[in-house]
């Protein structure tokens, strides 16, 4: 079963609000002088950004915050973010790949930026309520 | 310099107690746009049957990545962390983060492998509360880009 898709828009402003919640400050997601001396294309999005983007999704699917029992992401190409009002946007979809007797939802997740996939083997396990 | 090997199999000391508050969960929920009234507001997640506001997912990588210093800084290990790039991560949880626990990190090197000139260092982090009950287990692993 296919999940309804959802999508994040992510500017600047959001990447400098992640680092100053989360404590993480390396100027690649801030500074494009120092993102692109070490060779990205840009400045570019936390990768636990996008991670709790999809843990957003994967609430929003189960149905209750606090359903997550197991959450695992490869980060496997970078979101470049410019800088301008608009940003870039992130697409998240899932399958269902299996319900257990205890409950469980396991999930087969998809991200993408501009139709590339940013994560791989994304799988999260979830507490469904029956 | 490649990684020490023998680094697999070891277990750094627990590190000093992390306070979670609940302004830095909520915070951070508003950081990663987590509208849902449990991250912040104590009544809401009481209703969920939570002692007060409840984390996100993804929360605990404030607390572990502020405890994977101590791999990070050890100059036995010998990461140059201007190459590292972050490769995988995995949360199991036994039960969500809320505003109120005490947090100890406990930091375990895995694995560290090495292909196509990188280095790639799993590291694992059993988190648990100040009275040693289980909260939550975290994988990273690290991807040290080799010189070019």
């Amino acid at each position: 079963m296919e999940l309804p898709t959802q999508t994040f828009r992510v500017t600047r402003a959001d990447l400098v609000r992640y680092a100053g919640a989360s404590g993480d400050f390396n100027p690649i997601h801030w500074s494009d002088r120092f993102a692109t001396k070490v060779g990205l294309p840009g400045v570019i999005a936390h990768g636990m950004f996008t991670m709790a983007l999809v843990g957003r999704a994967v609430t929003a699917w189960a149905g209750s915050p606090d359903a997550v029992v197991d959450f695992g992401v490869r980060f496997t190409r970078p979101v470049v973010v410019p800088d301008d009002d608009t940003g870039t946007e992130i697409v998240v979809t899932a399958v269902v790949r299996e319900v257990t007797d205890a409950g469980l939802t396991r999930l087969d997740v998809t991200a993408t930026c501009l139709g590339e996939k940013v994560l791989s083997q994304a799988r999260a396990t979830v507490r469904t309520a029956g | 310099m490649p990684l020490d090997q023998s680094f697999v199999g070891r277990t750094y000391p627990p590190t000093a107690p992390y306070q979670v508050g609940r302004e830095k969960i909520r915070e951070f929920a508003t950081a990663i746009g987590a509208t849902d009234p449990a991250h912040h507001d104590p009544q809401a997640a009481r209703a969920l049957g939570h002692p007060d506001v409840v984390a996100p997912p993804t929360f605990p990588v404030v607390i572990t990545m502020a405890a994977s210093r101590q791999l990070i800084e050890d100059p036995a290990l010998g990461i140059d962390y201007s190459r590292v790039v972050h490769g995988d991560q995995r949360f199991a949880y036994t039960r969500p983060v809320v505003a109120g626990d005490e947090l100890v990190c406990v930091n375990t090197v895995e694995d560290i492998t090495s292909r196509g000139g990188h280095e790639f260092l799993t590291t694992r982090t059993d988190v648990t509360t100040t009275a040693g009950e289980p909260v939550v287990a975290v994988w990273s692993k690290l991807v040290v880009r080799g010189e070019a």
